[in-house]
């Protein structure tokens, strides 16, 4: 190991470019903004208030309504993304592994095709095959005799959240299974021949032997829903709209945050209180990736060769 | 072999725009109406660039719902067109405040405008002008002539009458009374609750009694819309909590619903697509002979980037958009766009001509929630989609909404508490 | 050997599994595709019906391609997603290379700095990006996309590609270094064919994003010569668009480059997986 020499001039050489890119284009405008959630403006001059807007966004009714409804509703879009697509993921990903497998680049590349498509897409098609009007999902339910089972879910205050998630685990379930299959391939062939000498096949062995191994990639993939779900923003904003309805039962901190910054309507935007909540997002998601990172993924590194 | 194709796009852009610079100016205009992009491209700019041959002009619209973002961050760094389509209202007033938008007041073009079209781009006091006005759209309901000629029905008068024909389009079932849904919320206040509402406040004295803050939301006549709204449910087509605005005016264009809640610039999208014929009523009133109210709400007018590089173009297109001729060839271009100039239009479309008409006939006011009363958080006119959407679902009561509106309004609205 | 690991029903049941899926994944797009080519009144009357020759109509692609120059906006987006793509892909596996490889102090730190950026939607830092690339005048120039794109996917290919990287041997890294390879050969000959199949997988995650983005475009180079195809075909998608013939065909349009695209990196990634696998 190089770890004594006086100056490695290599690793600045190495993480120069990267750094210097990510922080010119990236954290120093972000940072900027996150900035202005200490400001806010009176006759559109600037004024410092300390952590004012985050009491404002915590304590005042008209804010923290929405902030908690926003968060409550990103924990359950997140649950059904992890009880859903990584599970699912994962299995598929078992599936396509095992040796020998026919046309088995064909699945993966066919399961990974909702994930290369825009969210403009996916809304579009998600609508129109959901509606009540143009027949696609009340008919198909009906050819099975089960059209009763129909109900407007997106328009209806119950449903719309988890459907939304639904249609998320459907069109990112790619990226778990992706990393899982790249995961599982990586497992040294005498590991598998060694389990196989003690009898392990099968369903036990991905139990036993390949579960534990691939353990790191789950961990990354959890980290990666849990970072994406709570910075979800689009596909609640091309299915529901901005004001991410019905009655705001689909608003994300990310459709809140927009709302706020941007402004929407007859809404002017608000800088400062809009880079309140992406702070205060942006402290949640920290939060949970600094778990992950100090926390859950030292423990996994033991099962690591 | 990429990276030189790119050197050589780059180099041959910037020279393009070098070359181009000389020749003549090249002014671009902001829009949000993306729909009109084909208009603007074959009818509108061609006219100018006649008149003009120094001067191109671009038109780059971007989608509604993208336009305010995308337009203030742009202005914030210098990078937006020369002329601004301007949003009614607080939109564009803080634009100009912030000083992104010119004062257009001492254009002698303003003068072809009344004080109650202006009022829109103006500063609270009525002493700055920033925008040209263009067009206002107004409210009503287009229905399917031949479905009512079918069921032998006429067009309301009355709320009575408007529900008794729905009755009977309900019961002969060929058709879904209504076409509207409330997936997409704005519907549901715009052409729904400040459609109908106008005839009970009266218009612009209610509009003007809540600024002013001698009526209450929770007052009968702003409750009562709401209690008309709860009865809609019915009318409307299956799983309408999911129906969006596209399927209504599907639905409604297909020829399978009935009536259609509008406003008036749906109509050369129906006419190119509807196969049938179409009428259009005011809202009905509560009373026979009880005087009725329209909604004719200002929609979009043109203002001058502050930091334009090319203004003297930009203002000679100004000037054009402030005069007659462009009146009458936008609002033939765009029927349902209705010129805000104080000289009388001719409009040709048919459909366009009757909605027109109303003006002379019902008094016009304007969305309440509009002027100054979305100012404050929570925003009002917000709280009116979600509330109007509420109670037509039926998981709000009309009252219940109401007292949330005037709650919401009073917590920032001073001569409301 | 395998014998042993495979038995026919199970096989079956896999397959059942999977192509039920696949059905599941494929529909939609199945479905946008097959309206695409139909008449409006056919997309409403019986949207699962294949077109045929009473519904087979091509107006929608018609209305589209009328509208603008569909060639050079596929350009522009191949030139901006290529070069993104290229760059991220270099300068995150050198970063992932040194938090991997080095000890160092601040290493974890550095780590956790350059995976802030997934943490905050890079929306919030439009105006200031605006600024500096008004003050660059880069405005209207795909190098302002790319620079963006660049940044925005550096993180996430950091974070995967570190993790892969730590699970390079180190003796053969060692054995390169008693052989007397620089760091750098080390990297390039060693680890870099070794991490193929993470940069096939981080390479299908960040262009994803960067081909379907619409706001950057809008902001940063709407102009026509600079036009991404996402933008070009957005003119369609807005919330009052109706003609949706007109819709289905821009989706389409847009669909069919990137399918194309992920089909190409597809096959890189199969190759670079099992070249990863086989040891």
């Amino acid at each position: 190991m190089a770890d004594r020499k006086p100056v490695r001039w290599h690793i600045a050489v190495f993480l120069a470019p990267a750094v210097i890119v990510y922080t010119a284009v990236m954290i120093v405008p972000l940072f900027g903004t996150l900035g202005l959630s200490l400001f806010t403006t009176v006759e559109r001059v600037p004024h410092y208030v300390g952590l004012d807007n985050f009491r404002t966004l915590l304590s005042d009714p008209h804010w923290s309504g929405r902030f908690w409804n926003a968060l409550g509703n990103n924990f359950w879009f997140f649950v059904v993304n992890m009880a859903v697509q990584n599970p699912i993921g994962v299995g598929l990903a078992a599936l396509l592994s095992s040796p020998r497998l026919r046309m088995a680049a064909f699945y993966r590349t066919a399961i990974f095709i909702p994930t290369i498509l825009s969210f403009v897409i996916v809304g579009f098609v998600w609508k129109l095959i959901l509606s009540p009007l143009w027949g696609i999902a009340p008919d198909m339910l009906a050819a099975v005799g089960l059209k009763s089972l129909f109900a407007p879910w997106l328009g209806e205050a119950n449903y719309a959240l988890t459907t939304i998630a639904l249609i998320s685990v459907w069109q990112f379930i790619g990226i778990p299974m992706m990393l899982i299959y790249a995961a599982l391939l990586t497992i040294p062939e005498e590991v598998i021949e060694a389990a196989e000498m003690d009898g392990i096949t099968g369903m036990s062995q991905f139990w036993k032997i390949k579960l534990p191994l691939i353990l790191p990639s789950i961990g990354i993939i959890s980290i990666l829903t849990f970072v994406g779900n709570f910075n979800a923003f689009d596909l609640i904003y091309v299915t529901q709209g901005a004001l991410a309805g019905p009655n705001y039962s689909t608003d994300l901190l990310g459709t809140f945050l927009y709302r706020t910054f941007f402004g929407f309507q007859l809404q002017l935007g608000d800088p400062n209180m809009g880079a309140t909540i992406a702070t205060a997002m942006f402290g949640i998601i920290l939060v949970g990736v600094c778990l992950y990172l100090f926390g859950i993924q030292r423990r996994l590194r033991r099962y690591q060769f | 072999m990429k990276k030189t194709r790119f050197t050589t796009l780059l180099l041959a852009s910037t020279l393009l725009a070098g070359t181009a610079a000389m020749a003549n100016t090249t002014i671009t205009i902001e829009s949000w109406r993306n729909d009109d992009l084909t208009v603007w491209q074959q009818k509108i700019i061609p006219a100018f660039e006649k008149a003009h041959p120094d001067i191109k002009v671009v038109f780059a619209a971007s989608a509604p719902t993208e336009y305010n973002a995308a337009l203030n961050s742009k202005l914030d760094a210098g990078s937006a067109g020369d002329l601004i389509t301007c949003r009614p209202f607080d939109a564009s007033l803080a634009l100009f405040q912030k000083g992104k938008l010119a004062d257009l007041t001492a254009m002698p073009e303003m003068a072809n405008f009344s004080d109650v079209a202006k009022a829109a781009w103006q500063t609270d006091d009525g002493k700055q002008t920033f925008c040209m006005p263009m067009a206002s759209v107004i409210h009503g309901f287009i229905y399917n002539k031949d479905a009512f000629d079918k069921l032998g029905i006429t067009p309301p008068k009355t709320m009575d009458e408007f529900y008794a024909d729905l009755d009977k389009i309900k019961k002969d079932g060929t058709y879904i009374p209504l076409a509207m849904g409330t997936h997409d919320q704005w519907e549901a206040a715009t052409m729904a609750y400040e459609n109908i509402g106008p005839n009970y406040w009266n218009g612009e004295e209610g509009r003007k009694a809540i600024i002013a803050g001698t009526q209450k939301l929770t007052d009968p006549q702003w409750v009562a819309p709401f209690t008309e709204l709860a009865k809609w449910g019915p009318y409307m087509g299956d799983g309408f909590q999911a129906q969006t605005y596209p399927d209504s005016q599907n639905l409604f264009t297909l020829g399978r619903a009935a009536i259609y809640p509008a406003g008036s610039w749906e109509i050369s999208g129906f006419s190119a697509q509807a196969q049938f014929k179409m009428g259009a009523f005011p809202p009905p009133v509560v009373k026979a002979g009880d005087p009725c109210y329209i909604s004719d709400q200002p929609d979009h007018a043109m203002g001058l980037n502050a930091a334009s590089k090319n203004k003297d173009a930009a203002m000679t297109f100004l000037k054009w958009v402030g005069s007659e001729d462009f009146a009458t060839l936008y609002g033939n271009a765009l029927p349902g766009f209705f010129p805000l100039i104080d000289k009388p239009i001719k409009i040709d479309d048919p459909l366009a001509n009757e909605m027109l008409g109303w003006r002379q006939t019902c008094k016009p006011t304007m969305r309440y929630t509009y002027q100054i009363l979305s100012r404050g958080t929570p925003n009002l006119e917000n709280a009116l989609w979600a509330a109007s959407a509420n109670v037509i679902n039926g998981t709000q009561t009309p009252e219940a909404a109401a007292a949330e509106m005037q709650k919401d309004l009073a917590s920032w609205y001073k001569p409301q508490q | 050997m395998a014998q042993a690991r495979t038995s026919l029903p199970r096989t079956i049941a896999a397959h059942a599994v999977l192509i039920a899926y696949t059905l599941i994944a494929l529909f939609p797009v199945f479905v946008i595709l097959i309206n695409s080519v139909k008449s409006r009144r056919a997309i409403f009357a019986h949207p699962l019906a294949l077109p045929g020759p009473q519904s087979f109509d091509l107006i929608g692609f018609t209305t589209v391609l009328h509208q603008g120059d569909f060639l050079r906006y596929f350009e522009n987006s191949m030139i901006v997603t290529v070069s993104s793509l290229a760059l991220v892909l270099l300068f995150g596996a050198m970063a992932a290379f040194a938090l991997s490889e080095y000890r160092f102090r601040g290493n974890t730190l550095m780590g956790l700095y350059l995976a802030l950026g997934i943490m905050i939607p890079i929306r919030l830092g439009t105006v200031a990006i605006l600024q500096m690339m008004v003050a660059g005048g880069l405005v209207n120039t795909l190098l302002a996309l790319i620079l963006v794109y660049t940044a925005q996917g550096l993180p996430l290919a950091v974070f995967i590609l570190s993790e892969f990287m730590k699970t390079v041997s180190a003796d053969l890294k060692n054995a390169g270094r008693i052989d007397g390879l620089s760091e750098y050969r080390i990297f390039f000959r060693l680890v870099l064919p070794l991490v193929r199949p993470a940069m096939a997988t981080v390479a299908v995650f960040s262009m994803i994003p960067i081909w379907n983005d619409l706001w950057f475009p809008l902001i940063l180079a709407p102009s026509e010569a600079t036009k991404t195809l996402t933008l070009g075909s957005q003119v369609f998608i807005g919330q009052f668009v109706t003609n949706w013939n007109a819709v289905l065909a821009s989706l389409s349009l847009a669909i069919l480059p990137v399918l194309v695209l992920y089909l190409i990196f597809s096959r890189q990634l199969i190759r670079g997986i099992t070249a990863g696998a086989v040891k």
